[in-house]
């Protein structure tokens, strides 16, 4: 690692003033995704605001009936919460699908979010990637690409988002709420939180810098039938290749977003108006504009096939 | 450098620690407690494993720096060579290893992973999110972030369940 100074902020305000007074901050809440980068030097922060003792780590209902996760709120106390394992069951099995025990001990929820792409090369330092290195290329487009997106991409960049949780969020479309060191408070939706490649990869979301994510709101239980299926080269401890989450409405109604195919969680409103047509239908409006290499398009079909296992498994429990 | 002050295995320790210094490194470069192993330093073999405030998580993957006054269990704070945790020895009598490098995080996992059960955590296995039962593929799930390359998984799944009173399935 390179070296940094290393602070503990004692509240929202502070962590949010130093992140904006020192150049090169960043926050580290879990840090096992930023630790690991510091170690590659593909994250060089020269200071770092430890922002695990700022008092965000409440689960609360809202005044609409819905939920507020505060931030740091461990992916294991998120999934273990009895709110969530009731109302938002998709939200519970899209975390217990992700990581390990040990790792989901310490994530957060809003590092979750922010947790970077694991396309092979952006963590190779010898390989150019436009994410890690802007303008020095892509390596991955003629490389190993399997587990990268298939849609959504650019010429610029084809890396997935690998997280599992963010899938689930976007489907119950959740709201990011953010703080800066002014004191302004913001809240973001979740459609609007990632950012497609283009030709700016390395810019991932709308955080400005310093900008700290407070907490993570949910509307109120949509219930249905709620489903997570996650698709890997393993049975556990792996990212997804393709991952669906799904909740069917008792009226025929359904909504769908997906993980792993795309640089962002995935949602089409097409796929989600296609229900009635099945799960091919379905697969075809979510992946319309696909442009995978020779060594993902497999995933098409995949998602198809999933989606296909998830509407017998909805109506093995109707 | 930065002072840090632990409790590892009930004893009060305090270091000067460069803010890189991991915990994994802290624990076995600093106080020399080298039961905890450094296996790929990115959790991702789960070797570095131990008990932070009552939770498992890989030491590799956190900053010493981070767990100011935190409570640190080892394998050398669960048992002794003399006075065995129930889980080692479940792992002697069940052969739960071969080379021995994956054990230690297997270990510690293991008995905070039973504390998860015990705490009604489910996991990916978990069936009925209302209720989570006891069962092989449950242990099986919740220990996939321990690897052994020696593939000595069916013996440490025996071990695991003769600790939990759970017997052959």
């Amino acid at each position: 690692m390179k070296p940094f100074t290393y602070s503990r902020a004692a509240s929202v305000q502070e962590a949010a003033q130093t992140a904006a007074s020192v150049q090169g901050a960043r926050f580290i809440a879990g840090g096992t995704n930023l630790l690991d980068l510091m170690k590659l030097q593909i994250e060089t922060p020269t200071h770092l605001i430890d922002v695990n003792h700022i008092g965000l780590n409440r689960i609360e209902a809202t005044d609409e009936g819905g939920l507020r996760i505060g931030a740091l709120v461990r992916n294991t106390d998120l999934a273990a919460n009895e709110v969530v394992r009731r109302d938002y069951a998709v939200l519970s099995r899209a975390l217990l699908a992700g990581a390990s025990g040990q790792l989901r001990n310490k994530a957060t929820t809003a590092g979750n979010l922010l947790q970077r792409t694991r396309c092979p090369y952006f963590y190779d330092t010898r390989m150019p990637c436009n994410k890690r290195k802007p303008g020095s290329g892509c390596a991955a487009m003629k490389g190993i690409s399997r587990g990268l997106a298939i849609i959504g991409t650019s010429d610029a960049c084809i890396a997935q988002h690998p997280s599992d949780m963010a899938v689930a969020m976007r489907l119950l479309d959740a709201n990011v709420e953010t703080v800066t060191a002014d004191g302004t408070r913001r809240s973001i939706p979740i459609a609007d939180f990632h950012l497609l490649p283009g030709d700016t990869p390395h810019v991932e979301h709308r955080l400005t810098p310093g900008e700290l994510i407070a907490a993570v709101t949910l509307p109120p239980p949509i219930g249905g039938t709620q489903v997570y299926r996650k698709v890997r080269d393993r049975a556990s401890y792996a990212f997804a290749l393709v991952s669906v989450a799904a909740v069917f409405g008792e009226d025929g109604s359904a909504r769908f977003a997906f993980g792993g195919i795309a640089p962002k969680p995935w949602r089409v409103d097409a796929a989600d108006a296609a229900v009635g047509s099945g799960p091919k239908a379905v697969a075809d409006a979510a992946l319309a504009g696909a442009q995978p290499t020779a060594q993902n398009a497999f995933k098409q079909g995949l998602t198809a096939r999933t989606l296909a296992s998830l509407f017998r498994q909805k109506e093995a429990r109707a | 450098m930065d002072a840090v002050e632990l409790t590892v295995n009930g004893r009060d320790v305090h270091l000067q620690l460069d803010p890189r210094t991991t915990l994994l490194d802290a624990l076995r470069e600093h106080l020399h407690l080298t039961g905890t192993k450094k296996g790929c330093d990115h959790g991702q073999c789960g070797a570095c494993t131990v008990i932070v405030e009552g939770r498992r998580i890989n030491s590799c993957l956190t900053l010493a720096v981070m767990h100011e006054g935190e409570n640190v269990t080892t394998i050398e704070g669960l048992g002794s060579p003399d006075n065995l945790h129930p889980m080692q020895r479940a792992f002697v009598t069940h052969d739960g290893y071969q080379c021995g490098y994956c054990t230690p995080g297997q270990i510690c996992s293991a008995v905070a992973m039973l504390e998860e059960i015990a705490a009604d955590i489910p996991s990916h296995a978990t069936q009925d999110l209302g209720e989570v039962e006891f069962s092989d593929a449950e242990l099986r799930e919740r220990m996939s972030g321990n690897i052994c390359r020696c593939a000595a998984y069916p013996n440490i799944i025996a071990a695991i369940r003769d600790v939990a009173g759970e017997g052959e399935a």
